[in-house]
Protein backbone atom coordinates (compact mmCIF):
# COMPACT_ATOMS: atom_id res chain seq x y z
CA UNK A 1 0.00 0.00 0.00
CA UNK A 2 1.26 3.48 -0.77
CA UNK A 3 2.29 5.71 2.10
CA UNK A 4 0.80 8.84 0.59
CA UNK A 5 -1.81 9.14 -2.09
CA UNK A 6 -3.15 12.47 -3.35
CA UNK A 7 -6.12 12.56 -5.67
CA UNK A 8 -6.90 15.90 -7.23
CA UNK A 9 -5.90 17.48 -3.92
CA UNK A 10 -6.65 21.19 -3.80
CA UNK A 11 -5.88 23.74 -1.10
CA UNK A 12 -6.83 27.40 -1.17
CA UNK A 13 -6.12 30.34 1.09
CA UNK A 14 -9.01 32.66 0.29
CA UNK A 15 -8.94 33.29 -3.46
CA UNK A 16 -5.39 32.03 -3.76
CA UNK A 17 -4.99 28.40 -4.84
CA UNK A 18 -1.85 27.03 -3.20
CA UNK A 19 -2.20 23.42 -4.34
CA UNK A 20 -4.12 22.84 -7.55
CA UNK A 21 -5.50 19.33 -8.18
CA UNK A 22 -2.37 17.49 -7.15
CA UNK A 23 -2.09 13.80 -8.03
CA UNK A 24 0.76 11.97 -6.35
CA UNK A 25 1.61 8.57 -4.94
CA UNK A 26 4.54 7.99 -2.61
CA UNK A 27 5.45 4.42 -1.65
CA UNK A 28 7.07 3.23 1.55
CA UNK A 29 10.83 3.66 1.50
CA UNK A 30 10.91 6.48 -1.03
CA UNK A 31 13.02 9.54 -0.24
CA UNK A 32 11.26 12.37 -2.02
CA UNK A 33 12.86 15.79 -2.27
CA UNK A 34 10.53 18.62 -3.20
CA UNK A 35 12.01 21.77 -4.69
CA UNK A 36 10.49 24.93 -6.08
CA UNK A 37 10.37 28.67 -5.62
CA UNK A 38 8.96 30.00 -2.36
CA UNK A 39 5.19 30.24 -2.50
CA UNK A 40 4.93 27.29 -4.87
CA UNK A 41 3.02 25.23 -2.29
CA UNK A 42 5.77 22.91 -0.98
CA UNK A 43 5.37 23.64 2.72
CA UNK A 44 1.60 23.70 2.48
CA UNK A 45 1.75 20.25 0.93
CA UNK A 46 3.61 18.88 3.97
CA UNK A 47 1.24 20.64 6.36
CA UNK A 48 -1.75 19.05 4.61
CA UNK A 49 -0.28 15.56 5.14
CA UNK A 50 -0.16 16.28 8.87
CA UNK A 51 -3.57 17.94 8.87
CA UNK A 52 -2.09 21.19 10.11
CA UNK A 53 -3.96 22.50 7.08
CA UNK A 54 -7.30 21.20 5.82
CA UNK A 55 -7.56 20.38 2.15
CA UNK A 56 -10.45 21.94 0.26
CA UNK A 57 -11.06 19.45 -2.55
CA UNK A 58 -9.95 16.04 -3.68
CA UNK A 59 -8.48 13.58 -1.24
CA UNK A 60 -5.27 12.78 0.58
CA UNK A 61 -4.61 9.34 2.04
CA UNK A 62 -1.84 8.77 4.55
CA UNK A 63 -1.10 5.07 5.00
CA UNK A 64 -4.52 4.35 3.59
CA UNK A 65 -6.40 6.75 5.87
CA UNK A 66 -8.15 9.70 4.29
CA UNK A 67 -7.71 13.14 5.85
CA UNK A 68 -11.26 13.89 4.77
CA UNK A 69 -12.99 10.88 6.29
CA UNK A 70 -14.87 11.85 9.40
CA UNK A 71 -13.93 8.58 11.05
CA UNK A 72 -10.21 9.33 10.70
CA UNK A 73 -8.80 10.45 14.01
CA UNK A 74 -6.60 13.50 13.50
CA UNK A 75 -4.23 12.54 16.29
CA UNK A 76 -3.82 8.96 15.07
CA UNK A 77 -3.03 10.27 11.62
CA UNK A 78 -0.45 12.71 12.95
CA UNK A 79 1.33 9.88 14.74
CA UNK A 80 2.00 8.35 11.31
CA UNK A 81 4.11 11.31 10.23
CA UNK A 82 6.93 13.04 12.09
CA UNK A 83 7.56 16.66 11.17
CA UNK A 84 10.69 18.78 11.32
CA UNK A 85 10.34 22.55 10.91
CA UNK A 86 12.57 25.23 9.47
CA UNK A 87 12.62 27.12 12.78
CA UNK A 88 13.16 23.93 14.87
CA UNK A 89 10.28 24.91 17.17
CA UNK A 90 11.72 23.20 20.23
CA UNK A 91 9.74 23.83 23.40
CA UNK A 92 11.86 26.46 25.19
CA UNK A 93 10.75 25.49 28.70
CA UNK A 94 11.88 21.89 28.35
CA UNK A 95 15.33 20.31 28.15
CA UNK A 96 16.37 18.44 25.01
CA UNK A 97 15.41 15.17 26.69
CA UNK A 98 12.03 16.51 27.84
CA UNK A 99 11.35 17.76 24.31
CA UNK A 100 11.91 14.26 22.92
CA UNK A 101 9.89 12.65 25.72
CA UNK A 102 6.77 14.76 25.24
CA UNK A 103 5.38 12.89 22.22
CA UNK A 104 5.84 9.39 23.67
CA UNK A 105 4.46 10.53 27.05
CA UNK A 106 1.43 12.48 25.92
CA UNK A 107 0.54 11.28 22.43
CA UNK A 108 1.51 7.62 22.89
CA UNK A 109 0.66 7.50 26.59
CA UNK A 110 3.91 5.75 27.55
CA UNK A 111 5.29 5.74 31.08
CA UNK A 112 7.93 8.27 32.05
CA UNK A 113 10.52 5.47 32.16
CA UNK A 114 9.70 4.17 28.71
CA UNK A 115 9.59 7.68 27.21
CA UNK A 116 12.95 8.37 28.84
CA UNK A 117 14.46 5.26 27.26
CA UNK A 118 13.17 6.32 23.85
CA UNK A 119 14.59 9.82 24.34
CA UNK A 120 18.01 8.53 25.39
CA UNK A 121 18.18 6.15 22.44
CA UNK A 122 17.21 8.86 19.93
CA UNK A 123 19.47 11.53 21.39
CA UNK A 124 22.29 9.03 21.12
CA UNK A 125 21.38 8.45 17.52
CA UNK A 126 21.54 12.16 16.64
CA UNK A 127 24.79 12.43 18.61
CA UNK A 128 23.50 14.61 21.44
CA UNK A 129 23.36 12.31 24.42
CA UNK A 130 25.72 14.65 26.28
CA UNK A 131 23.33 17.57 25.70
CA UNK A 132 20.21 15.81 27.04
CA UNK A 133 19.85 18.13 30.02
CA UNK A 134 20.39 21.35 28.06
CA UNK A 135 17.63 23.82 27.32
CA UNK A 136 17.20 24.78 23.65
CA UNK A 137 18.64 28.27 24.14
CA UNK A 138 21.92 26.69 25.22
CA UNK A 139 22.19 24.64 22.01
CA UNK A 140 23.48 25.69 18.58
CA UNK A 141 21.05 25.79 15.66
CA UNK A 142 22.38 22.52 14.29
CA UNK A 143 22.03 20.84 17.68
CA UNK A 144 18.50 22.20 18.08
CA UNK A 145 17.49 20.81 14.72
CA UNK A 146 18.95 17.40 15.59
CA UNK A 147 16.95 17.40 18.83
CA UNK A 148 13.89 18.32 16.74
CA UNK A 149 14.55 15.32 14.48
CA UNK A 150 14.85 13.07 17.55
CA UNK A 151 11.61 14.53 18.89
CA UNK A 152 9.79 13.79 15.62
CA UNK A 153 11.17 10.23 15.52
CA UNK A 154 10.12 9.60 19.11
CA UNK A 155 6.47 9.00 18.23
CA UNK A 156 7.71 6.20 15.95
CA UNK A 157 6.24 7.56 12.70
CA UNK A 158 6.11 5.64 9.44
CA UNK A 159 6.97 8.76 7.50
CA UNK A 160 9.22 11.74 8.18
CA UNK A 161 8.64 15.20 6.75
CA UNK A 162 11.22 17.97 6.69
CA UNK A 163 10.24 21.54 5.89
CA UNK A 164 13.44 23.33 4.85
CA UNK A 165 15.34 21.81 7.77
CA UNK A 166 18.62 23.59 7.05
CA UNK A 167 17.41 26.96 5.76
CA UNK A 168 17.67 28.68 9.14
CA UNK A 169 21.16 27.33 9.77
CA UNK A 170 24.59 28.79 9.12
CA UNK A 171 26.30 26.88 6.29
CA UNK A 172 28.81 25.22 8.63
CA UNK A 173 26.01 23.76 10.77
CA UNK A 174 24.04 22.24 7.91
CA UNK A 175 26.23 19.19 7.47
CA UNK A 176 25.44 17.66 10.86
CA UNK A 177 21.70 17.86 10.20
CA UNK A 178 21.96 16.50 6.67
CA UNK A 179 24.05 13.64 7.96
CA UNK A 180 21.33 12.57 10.39
CA UNK A 181 18.82 12.77 7.54
CA UNK A 182 21.08 10.73 5.26
CA UNK A 183 21.28 8.04 7.95
CA UNK A 184 17.49 7.88 8.13
CA UNK A 185 17.24 7.58 4.35
CA UNK A 186 19.75 4.72 4.34
CA UNK A 187 17.71 2.88 6.94
CA UNK A 188 14.74 2.94 4.60
CA UNK A 189 12.62 5.62 6.28
CA UNK A 190 10.00 7.11 3.98
CA UNK A 191 10.83 10.79 3.72
CA UNK A 192 9.32 13.94 2.24
CA UNK A 193 11.84 16.74 2.22
CA UNK A 194 11.37 20.33 1.15
CA UNK A 195 14.84 21.75 0.69
CA UNK A 196 17.19 23.78 -1.47
CA UNK A 197 20.12 21.43 -0.74
CA UNK A 198 20.85 20.22 -4.24
CA UNK A 199 23.72 17.99 -3.16
CA UNK A 200 21.57 16.23 -0.62
CA UNK A 201 18.92 15.63 -3.28
CA UNK A 202 21.52 14.12 -5.59
CA UNK A 203 23.04 11.86 -2.97
CA UNK A 204 20.11 10.73 -0.86
CA UNK A 205 16.87 11.24 -2.75
CA UNK A 206 15.22 8.53 -4.81
CA UNK A 207 12.82 10.98 -6.36
CA UNK A 208 12.65 14.67 -7.10
CA UNK A 209 9.53 16.80 -7.43
CA UNK A 210 9.63 20.29 -8.85
CA UNK A 211 6.71 22.44 -7.81
CA UNK A 212 5.73 25.65 -9.50
CA UNK A 213 2.61 27.74 -9.06
CA UNK A 214 0.54 25.16 -7.12
CA UNK A 215 1.41 22.26 -9.46
CA UNK A 216 3.91 19.43 -9.49
CA UNK A 217 5.58 20.25 -12.80
CA UNK A 218 8.25 17.56 -12.86
CA UNK A 219 8.52 14.24 -11.08
CA UNK A 220 11.54 12.05 -11.73
CA UNK A 221 14.96 10.69 -10.87
CA UNK A 222 17.14 13.41 -9.28
CA UNK A 223 20.32 12.64 -11.27
CA UNK A 224 18.50 12.55 -14.57
CA UNK A 225 16.68 15.78 -13.84
CA UNK A 226 19.86 17.59 -12.86
CA UNK A 227 21.76 16.34 -15.91
CA UNK A 228 18.97 17.01 -18.36
CA UNK A 229 16.69 19.69 -16.92
CA UNK A 230 13.32 18.92 -18.45
CA UNK A 231 12.26 22.55 -18.83
CA UNK A 232 13.59 26.06 -19.07
CA UNK A 233 11.79 26.89 -15.81
CA UNK A 234 13.59 24.12 -13.94
CA UNK A 235 16.92 25.07 -15.51
CA UNK A 236 16.41 28.64 -14.25
CA UNK A 237 15.56 27.34 -10.81
CA UNK A 238 18.69 25.20 -10.64
CA UNK A 239 20.89 28.08 -11.73
CA UNK A 240 19.30 30.23 -9.05
CA UNK A 241 19.77 27.69 -6.24
CA UNK A 242 23.35 26.85 -7.15
CA UNK A 243 24.47 30.47 -6.99
CA UNK B 1 8.35 72.01 62.71
CA UNK B 2 8.44 69.54 65.54
CA UNK B 3 8.83 65.89 64.72
CA UNK B 4 7.91 63.39 67.39
CA UNK B 5 9.00 59.77 67.39
CA UNK B 6 6.59 59.15 70.24
CA UNK B 7 3.66 59.93 67.98
CA UNK B 8 4.95 57.38 65.51
CA UNK B 9 5.35 54.61 68.09
CA UNK B 10 1.91 55.38 69.47
CA UNK B 11 0.27 55.17 66.07
CA UNK B 12 1.95 51.96 64.91
CA UNK B 13 -0.47 49.44 66.53
CA UNK B 14 -3.53 51.04 64.96
CA UNK B 15 -1.81 51.39 61.60
CA UNK B 16 -0.73 47.74 61.65
CA UNK B 17 -4.35 46.75 62.20
CA UNK B 18 -5.18 48.70 59.07
CA UNK B 19 -2.27 47.11 57.27
CA UNK B 20 -3.59 43.68 58.14
CA UNK B 21 -6.92 44.58 56.57
CA UNK B 22 -5.12 45.97 53.52
CA UNK B 23 -3.22 42.68 53.21
CA UNK B 24 -6.44 40.61 53.37
CA UNK B 25 -8.25 42.78 50.84
CA UNK B 26 -5.24 42.64 48.53
CA UNK B 27 -4.85 38.86 48.83
CA UNK B 28 -8.54 38.26 48.15
CA UNK B 29 -8.46 40.85 45.37
CA UNK B 30 -5.51 39.46 43.48
CA UNK B 31 -6.57 35.86 44.18
CA UNK B 32 -10.03 36.49 42.77
CA UNK B 33 -8.52 38.63 40.02
CA UNK B 34 -6.24 35.76 38.98
CA UNK B 35 -9.17 33.35 38.71
CA UNK B 36 -11.28 35.84 36.73
CA UNK B 37 -8.34 37.04 34.64
CA UNK B 38 -6.98 33.60 33.77
CA UNK B 39 -10.34 32.27 32.65
CA UNK B 40 -11.32 35.40 30.72
CA UNK B 41 -7.85 35.81 29.24
CA UNK B 42 -7.96 32.25 27.89
CA UNK B 43 -11.50 32.76 26.61
CA UNK B 44 -10.37 35.88 24.75
CA UNK B 45 -7.20 34.31 23.38
CA UNK B 46 -9.16 31.35 22.04
CA UNK B 47 -11.98 33.59 20.84
CA UNK B 48 -14.82 31.77 22.57
CA UNK B 49 -17.87 33.07 20.59
CA UNK B 50 -20.44 35.09 22.64
CA UNK B 51 -18.21 35.19 25.73
CA UNK B 52 -15.68 37.43 23.97
CA UNK B 53 -18.28 40.18 23.66
CA UNK B 54 -19.27 39.90 27.29
CA UNK B 55 -15.60 40.07 28.28
CA UNK B 56 -14.94 42.96 25.93
CA UNK B 57 -17.66 44.94 27.75
CA UNK B 58 -16.33 43.87 31.17
CA UNK B 59 -12.74 44.89 30.42
CA UNK B 60 -13.84 48.16 28.79
CA UNK B 61 -16.05 49.17 31.70
CA UNK B 62 -13.45 48.39 34.37
CA UNK B 63 -10.56 49.98 32.52
CA UNK B 64 -12.67 52.95 31.55
CA UNK B 65 -13.90 53.95 35.02
CA UNK B 66 -12.03 54.98 38.20
CA UNK B 67 -11.77 52.36 40.92
CA UNK B 68 -13.27 54.86 43.38
CA UNK B 69 -16.44 54.95 41.30
CA UNK B 70 -16.45 51.16 41.06
CA UNK B 71 -16.18 50.85 44.86
CA UNK B 72 -18.97 53.37 45.44
CA UNK B 73 -21.14 51.61 42.89
CA UNK B 74 -20.68 48.17 44.42
CA UNK B 75 -21.12 49.30 48.03
CA UNK B 76 -23.92 51.84 47.66
CA UNK B 77 -25.64 51.30 44.30
CA UNK B 78 -25.72 47.52 44.01
CA UNK B 79 -27.80 46.98 47.20
CA UNK B 80 -30.28 49.61 45.99
CA UNK B 81 -30.53 47.94 42.60
CA UNK B 82 -31.09 44.60 44.34
CA UNK B 83 -33.79 46.21 46.44
CA UNK B 84 -35.43 47.44 43.25
CA UNK B 85 -35.66 43.81 42.18
CA UNK B 86 -37.16 42.93 45.55
CA UNK B 87 -34.05 41.35 47.10
CA UNK B 88 -32.45 42.39 50.34
CA UNK B 89 -28.71 42.37 49.69
CA UNK B 90 -26.40 43.24 52.55
CA UNK B 91 -22.64 42.93 52.65
CA UNK B 92 -19.82 44.55 54.61
CA UNK B 93 -17.51 47.23 53.30
CA UNK B 94 -14.75 44.62 53.51
CA UNK B 95 -16.64 42.30 51.16
CA UNK B 96 -17.38 45.17 48.80
CA UNK B 97 -13.72 46.17 48.77
CA UNK B 98 -12.47 42.62 48.11
CA UNK B 99 -14.99 42.02 45.33
CA UNK B 100 -14.24 45.40 43.81
CA UNK B 101 -10.50 44.78 43.80
CA UNK B 102 -10.96 41.28 42.34
CA UNK B 103 -13.16 42.62 39.53
CA UNK B 104 -10.74 45.48 38.91
CA UNK B 105 -7.56 43.38 38.92
CA UNK B 106 -9.38 40.68 36.95
CA UNK B 107 -9.89 43.02 34.00
CA UNK B 108 -6.23 43.95 33.80
CA UNK B 109 -5.09 40.37 34.36
CA UNK B 110 -7.42 39.30 31.54
CA UNK B 111 -5.37 41.44 29.18
CA UNK B 112 -2.07 40.19 30.63
CA UNK B 113 -3.05 36.53 30.18
CA UNK B 114 -4.54 37.12 26.73
CA UNK B 115 -1.36 38.83 25.58
CA UNK B 116 0.89 36.14 27.07
CA UNK B 117 -1.06 33.33 25.39
CA UNK B 118 -1.04 35.12 22.03
CA UNK B 119 2.69 35.73 22.33
CA UNK B 120 3.40 31.99 22.19
CA UNK B 121 4.90 31.27 18.79
CA UNK B 122 2.46 29.57 16.43
CA UNK B 123 5.27 27.24 15.35
CA UNK B 124 5.45 25.70 18.83
CA UNK B 125 1.74 24.92 18.69
CA UNK B 126 2.18 23.35 15.24
CA UNK B 127 5.10 21.28 16.55
CA UNK B 128 3.05 20.03 19.49
CA UNK B 129 0.04 19.23 17.30
CA UNK B 130 2.32 17.46 14.80
CA UNK B 131 3.48 15.19 17.64
CA UNK B 132 -0.10 14.04 18.02
CA UNK B 133 -0.98 15.98 21.18
CA UNK B 134 -4.60 16.93 21.75
CA UNK B 135 -5.57 20.60 21.93
CA UNK B 136 -5.98 20.25 25.67
CA UNK B 137 -2.48 18.78 26.00
CA UNK B 138 -1.01 21.53 23.83
CA UNK B 139 -2.54 24.05 26.21
CA UNK B 140 -1.48 22.23 29.38
CA UNK B 141 2.05 21.25 28.37
CA UNK B 142 3.21 23.89 25.90
CA UNK B 143 1.14 27.08 25.65
CA UNK B 144 0.16 27.25 29.33
CA UNK B 145 3.63 26.96 30.89
CA UNK B 146 5.24 29.35 28.39
CA UNK B 147 2.44 31.91 28.68
CA UNK B 148 2.45 31.69 32.46
CA UNK B 149 6.19 32.32 32.65
CA UNK B 150 5.84 35.32 30.38
CA UNK B 151 3.00 36.75 32.41
CA UNK B 152 4.89 36.73 35.72
CA UNK B 153 6.58 40.16 35.35
CA UNK B 154 3.41 42.05 34.29
CA UNK B 155 1.40 40.18 36.94
CA UNK B 156 3.82 41.35 39.62
CA UNK B 157 3.29 44.88 38.41
CA UNK B 158 -0.49 44.47 38.59
CA UNK B 159 -0.35 42.97 42.11
CA UNK B 160 1.54 46.02 43.36
CA UNK B 161 -0.92 48.38 41.67
CA UNK B 162 -3.82 46.49 43.27
CA UNK B 163 -2.24 46.68 46.72
CA UNK B 164 -1.88 50.44 46.40
CA UNK B 165 -5.34 50.81 44.87
CA UNK B 166 -6.80 49.30 48.03
CA UNK B 167 -6.05 52.67 49.70
CA UNK B 168 -8.89 54.12 47.63
CA UNK B 169 -11.39 52.02 49.60
CA UNK B 170 -11.10 54.80 52.15
CA UNK B 171 -14.19 56.13 50.32
CA UNK B 172 -16.35 53.25 51.53
CA UNK B 173 -14.87 53.21 55.01
CA UNK B 174 -13.34 49.74 55.26
CA UNK B 175 -10.80 50.82 57.83
CA UNK B 176 -7.74 49.69 55.92
CA UNK B 177 -4.32 51.27 56.30
CA UNK B 178 -4.98 54.59 54.57
CA UNK B 179 -8.16 55.14 56.52
CA UNK B 180 -6.49 54.35 59.82
CA UNK B 181 -3.90 56.97 58.93
CA UNK B 182 -6.62 59.46 58.13
CA UNK B 183 -8.35 58.80 61.48
CA UNK B 184 -5.12 59.20 63.41
CA UNK B 185 -4.33 62.50 61.73
CA UNK B 186 -7.82 63.73 62.57
CA UNK B 187 -7.32 62.73 66.22
CA UNK B 188 -3.76 63.96 66.70
CA UNK B 189 -3.18 66.54 63.99
CA UNK B 190 0.22 64.91 63.38
CA UNK B 191 0.15 64.70 59.57
CA UNK B 192 3.89 64.42 59.03
CA UNK B 193 4.50 61.53 61.42
CA UNK B 194 1.38 59.56 60.56
CA UNK B 195 1.52 59.84 56.77
CA UNK B 196 5.24 59.05 56.80
CA UNK B 197 4.56 55.90 58.81
CA UNK B 198 1.67 54.95 56.55
CA UNK B 199 3.94 55.40 53.53
CA UNK B 200 6.68 53.28 55.06
CA UNK B 201 4.25 50.46 55.82
CA UNK B 202 2.89 50.52 52.24
CA UNK B 203 6.46 50.53 50.97
CA UNK B 204 7.32 47.52 53.12
CA UNK B 205 4.31 45.63 51.76
CA UNK B 206 4.92 46.45 48.09
CA UNK B 207 8.61 45.69 48.49
CA UNK B 208 7.83 42.26 49.96
CA UNK B 209 5.44 41.56 47.09
CA UNK B 210 8.05 42.65 44.55
CA UNK B 211 10.66 40.38 46.15
CA UNK B 212 8.29 37.41 46.04
CA UNK B 213 7.64 38.01 42.33
CA UNK B 214 11.38 38.33 41.67
CA UNK B 215 11.92 35.00 43.37
CA UNK B 216 9.24 33.33 41.26
CA UNK B 217 10.76 34.89 38.14
CA UNK B 218 14.18 33.56 39.03
CA UNK B 219 12.95 30.06 39.72
CA UNK B 220 10.93 29.87 36.52
CA UNK B 221 13.47 30.86 33.86
CA UNK B 222 11.37 33.54 32.18
CA UNK B 223 11.31 32.82 28.47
Amino acid sequence: MSMIECRQMTKRFGDHTVLDRIDLTVDAGEVVVIVGASGSGKSTFLRCVNMLERIDEGDLLVDGKSVRQRSTNVRTLRLEAGMVFQQFNLFPHMTARQNVMLGPRKARGYSRAKAGEIADRLLERVGLVDRAGYFPDALSGGQQQRVAIARALAINPKLMMFDEPTSALDPELRGEVLEVMRGLAEEGMTMLIVTHEVHFALEAATRLLFMDDAHIVHDGDPREMFENPPSERFRDFLRHVRE
Amino acid sequence: MNFSWDVIWASVPQLLQGAELTAYITLLGIGGGMVIGTLSGLALAFQVPLLRWVLFVYVSVIRGTPIVVQAMFIYFAVPMIALGFGTQLTFSAFTAASVCLALNAGAYITEIIRGAVLSVNRGLIDAALALGLSRRQVLADVVGPIAFRRSVPPLGNQFIISLKDSALFIVIGVGELAQQGDRLVAETGRAIEVWTTVGVIYLAMTFTLAMIMKLIEKRMRIL
